[in-house]
């Protein structure tokens, strides 16, 4: 919405995959399973992370290497390992092993119950005596409604807060938890600006600019309920959507991958055009909510997209086969998605303002002094 | 595997349309490690785009799922396809108005645990700059268990007491009382016991323990409500031995 309404939307190509995840489902296991000292393996019960400058493995578990590593760096190793064909097929698809074993199951049981129990539940395994199906899962939007650090908008009294904000604490990647921050922090700054704002504003009737607005939003949900026959469903399109979007935009990028996947939303943001509610109810109308979430998620996954042709390097959670280094001459800015209707976003720059943290080689494992 | 197909009794309900809920049977092919969620989700994209229900995290935390499986209060994405014979009803959660088919209107709730003020009440408020209030690990533990609610209203589906008489306080907002009380850094006891103390409140509980058996993460109300009935005793007789002291 703040897209549409003409807020840019900043760093939209970084897209955080989380490495650990259940098949299928998609369920989170979290990071604390590995800092209690679970390792991951191959099919050949290697642990495989030491092949991508995260080891040596032992001493285990220590700080900044191994399974301890960043999760781009683990997600990556990951994808890797799939091309050499050393991941574990499953129903669900490729998956690596996370084992607990080692800690006993007293220590699961004490540290990590939720873990446990997810895992009995959810993927049929007791991580006491076997280990568990992981894979890397999308996680977390680095990206987003561009805010200053009054969780301001460029749009007087609009407030952005959460993972839908890109106040820009996150960068180029992230670390867990931080989305805390983002709510706690910035949530209480939005809420205490917009509080200011309606405090200091007197006006009663809403403009005619406002009403007219309003007349548009309420005249497109009057086209869809009228609608009959378009024939595209929201199943069909979203599923379409998540392949387009992790073949081609995933954990790795090319300008080819990209530009395929920009060819093929665009496709489906046509099709969308001639999507049919079925559900013509006034009342907790959840095909409605789910046909206007579609449309607003199509024109989010063209923002990456477009954002991620044009950063041609590699940068945290923005990896290109095509250009793997990073490039701070030219890239050290924020990219900013301005929405275009009809047509693929303008993507803009802005530089990135540097206070404490210097941007520095990234070396993890044995690499660091 | 072969997909086994499961036939859902479902109730529905459009307040537009109906006069009264009335039960519509999808057949759904389900794959054994399916949860109920994954079926209706099925039915959502598949077969009946007009059927409303609330989900969010698929996975236990959020609390939004909530339903009768086969006369039980239930968290649908937390019901195993593989604990469940080939016919299954579903309805929307006992003791709670419907909205539309399994959503049902959760005001009376919500109400309910705003008026036990749940949140800290410390004895001086700390400015930011004076830091956090601290704890150890030891007056952690004494609560804890009651922090771990997720709003899911089972436990409201489930209480005989709240089904005879929908204005007593209830298990989840009780039990978050006690959460309260119970934390060392607050001293709002007094000011919640109007709620908690009164008729409607701890007193209105008959110690079935209902709420308990469903709660899907142990939070054990009707023990919450139990020990608060013992405190509230407690006060009572001081009262008696010392009128007018200060509690």
């Amino acid at each position: 919405m703040a897209f549409r309404a003409g807020v840019p939307l900043k760093d939209m190509e970084f897209v955080q995959y989380h490495p650990t995840g259940l098949p299928g489902t998609g369920i989170l296991i979290t990071e604390g399973s590995r800092g209690e000292g679970g390792v991951l393996l191959n099919k050949d019960g290697y642990r495989y992370l030491q092949d991508y400058d995260l080891g040596p493995p032992d001493p285990w578990p220590r700080k900044n290497a191994m399974e301890l590593g960043p999760r781009d760096r683990l997600s990556q190793a990951f994808w890797h390992e799939q091309k050499k064909g050393r991941t574990i097929k499953t129903l669900h698809g490729d998956v690596v092993h996370l084992d607990l074993r080692a800690l006993g199951e007293k220590k699961i049981n004490e540290r990590l119950p939720m873990v446990r129990d997810l895992a009995k539940s959810y993927v049929g395994v007791d991580p006491v005596y076997a280990p568990i199906p992981v894979r890397p899962v999308v996680h977390y939007t680095m990206g987003g409604i561009d805010s200053n650090i009054d969780a301001a908008t460029s749009i007087e009294g609009l407030f952005t807060a959460g993972e839908c904000a890109c106040v820009s604490i996150n960068g180029a990647n992230r670390l867990g938890s931080n989305s805390l921050t983002e709510l706690l922090v910035f949530g209480a700054r939005a809420g205490q600006g917009a509080a200011r704002i309606a405090a200091g504003s007197h006006k009663t009737n809403p403009g005619s600019a406002i009403q007219k607005q309003a007349e548009a939003a309420e005249g497109r949900i009057k086209k869809l309920f009228g609608a009959n026959g378009g024939g595209e469903t929201v199943s069909g399109l979203r599923d379409e959507m998540n392949t387009t979007m992790e073949e081609g935009a995933g954990i790795y990028r090319t300008d080819a991958s990209l530009r395929q996947s920009c060819e093929k939303m665009n496709d489906i943001g046509k099709r969308f055009a001639n999507i049919e509610l079925k559900d013509k109810s006034n009342v907790y109308n959840t095909d409605l909510l789910h046909v206007l979430e579609l449309g607003a998620m199509i024109d989010v996954a063209r923002a990456i997209i477009v954002s991620a042709l044009q950063r041609k390097e590699s940068r945290g959670s923005h990896q290109r086969l095509d250009f793997i280094k990073r490039d701070d001459k030219t890239y050290l800015r924020h990219s900013l998605a301005h929405y275009v209707p009809g047509q693929d976003p303008d993507i803009t720059y802005r530089d990135v303002v540097i206070t404490r943290s210097k941007p520095g080689t990234r070396v993890y494992g044995g690499g660091q002094k | 595997m072969t997909p086994r197909r499961i036939e859902f009794e479902i109730l529905r309900y459009d307040p537009d349309k109906m006069q009264k809920p009335e039960f519509q049977t999808y057949l759904v092919p389900c794959e054994e490690d399916w949860v109920v969620l994954d079926a209706l989700n099925y039915i959502k994209d598949e077969l009946d785009r007009t059927l409303s229900y609330r989900w969010s995290c698929h996975m236990a935390v959020c609390g939004s799922c909530s339903m009768m499986i086969n006369g039980e209060p239930t968290l649908s994405c937390k019901s195993f396809v593989r604990d469940l014979p080939n016919q299954v009803c579903i309805e929307p959660l006992n003791n709670f108005p419907i909205e539309r088919d399994l959503v049902v209107v959760l005001d009376d709730f919500l109400g309910k645990l705003n008026s036990v003020k749940p949140y800290l009440i410390p004895r001086e408020k700390k400015s930011l700059e004076e830091g956090v209030y601290l704890q150890s690990p030891a007056q952690l533990k004494k609560f804890k268990q009651f922090t771990l609610c997720i709003n899911c209203t089972l436990c409201y589906a489930a209480c005989p007491q709240y089904a005879h008489d929908e204005n007593f306080v209830g298990p989840a907002a009780l039990a978050l009382a006690h959460r309260y009380n119970l934390d060392s850094r607050d001293v709002g006891r007094t000011a919640r016991q109007d709620v908690v103390a009164s008729n409607l409140g701890i007193w209105e509980c008959s110690f079935v323990g209902a709420c308990s058996e469903v709660c899907p993460h142990g939070v054990d109300p009707a023990g919450a409500i139990q020990q608060a009935k013992i405190a509230s005793t407690g006060d009572y007789f001081m009262d008696l031995i010392l009128p007018g002291r200060k509690s």
